[in-house]
């Protein structure tokens, strides 16, 4: 678990340095996933423990951006002055996100006849 | 006894014990609340934890900072969290391997709207800079969203609110659009989802099929990757 841990950390630090060294427009940790991807694609496996933390670690992932949230306290004034603005940006764009993805990636499906079946019944 | 009370109150209030402590609190108290009626998308556990959060500092006349001292050890780990996506996104692409090149086109569509659409919206209804460039990254995970939110001119915090929002929406939006639709392959309903509503939508997909789950679980990674590449490009035209 501690290598697990060390080893998570170490492909964020590389990620953040070598953001700022180039100049990568990218947050680090993404490039720290890249890594981190990479590397595990190359071992063609997960380590146990790699797996188990990681495993523990994203099971309350959603708790992680609860104290970013409450950072809505800072900015209360703005979402009030541009409230029509954003609201309307996240409904469209929430909607047709859905809608572009799901027909573009059926389309594709049938395009190279990968239909298969796993389908719903509309649930 | 009040005056005890008092002291300490305002020996507590200044260390980050405190805050850390109700942070899981109020987590596990919106976590249970979210269970006890059963999983409902309008109840999700960060919106609900947040809200109370926001009225107990609101009550208390505690400053953003102070509370930050203390949560802030829990807000570190969503780095390493991020990395450790890593670990699902090489189980899972194994097994769906067989679409790749629908998934990774559908990703690049889906990418570029979310984007798009977002930003041609609120600019069109005369957002500001900070605004557009916050709502830039609202379909991705919020460790994600707010680095490059971050990078590119936007307010980090405002982001994760607006992920968070995102979420939920598309949560709720996911199942009856792609019924409208007409859409039964778990496989393109599940990517939608993860696309539009990372790990909001990716837990919705899972309560409905284990291969939506997957599939969203797949998109919210490599959403995150595609966003991060494709925000700092298109942000530029409205600079």
């Amino acid at each position: 678990m501690l290598a697990a841990i060390t080893a998570l950390l170490l492909c964020q630090l590389i990620g953040e340095a070598v953001v700022r060294l180039v100049a990568l427009p990218v947050p680090g940790p993404v490039l720290g996933l890249v890594l981190l991807l990479a590397v595990v694609a190359l071992r063609r496996g997960v380590p146990a423990t790699l797996e188990s933390t990681a495993s523990g670690l994203l099971k309350h992932f959603s708790l992680l951006f609860v104290p970013a949230g409450v950072g809505v306290l800072q900015h209360l004034p703005r979402i009030e002055a541009e409230w029509l603005a954003i609201a309307a940006a996240l409904l469209v764009s929430s909607a047709a996100t859905i809608v572009v993805t799901a027909v573009v990636m059926r389309a594709m499906i049938r395009l190279m006849k990968l239909d298969d079946t796993t389908r719903s019944h509309g649930a | 006894m009040i005056a005890e009370f008092t002291d300490i109150w305002v020996y507590l209030r200044t260390g980050p014990l405190l805050w850390l402590t109700v942070t899981l609190a109020a987590y596990v108290a919106a976590q249970w609340l979210y269970e006890r009626t059963g999983l409902n998308p309008l109840l999700n556990p960060v919106a609900v934890a947040v809200v109370l959060l926001v009225a107990l500092l609101t009550a208390t006349g505690t400053p953003y900072q102070t509370y930050f001292e203390g949560a802030q050890f829990v807000h570190f780990l969503l780095g390493p969290a991020t990395i450790a996506l890593a670990v699902p996104l090489y189980t899972h692409l194994g097994t769906v391997r067989a679409v790749l090149l629908p998934m990774l086109v559908a990703l690049l569509a889906g990418a570029v709207t979310a984007v798009g659409t977002a930003v041609g919206v609120a600019a069109l209804l005369g957002a500001s800079f900070e605004t557009l460039a916050s709502l830039a990254p609202k379909s991705v995970t919020t460790p994600i969203a707010m680095g490059i939110s971050e990078r590119i001119g936007g307010l980090p915090s405002l982001t994760a609110v607006l992920v968070i929002l995102t979420g939920i929406l598309g949560a709720m939006l996911a199942t009856p659009l792609l019924n409208a639709l007409g859409i039964r392959d778990w496989r393109a309903r599940g990517f939608a989802a993860g696309v539009a509503a990372h790990g909001i939508g990716t837990a919705r997909a899972f309560h409905v099929s284990e291969v939506a789950g997957t599939f969203a679980g797949v998109a919210m990674g490599l959403n995150g990757l595609a966003t991060a590449f494709l925000v700092p490009l298109l942000i530029d035209w409205v600079r």
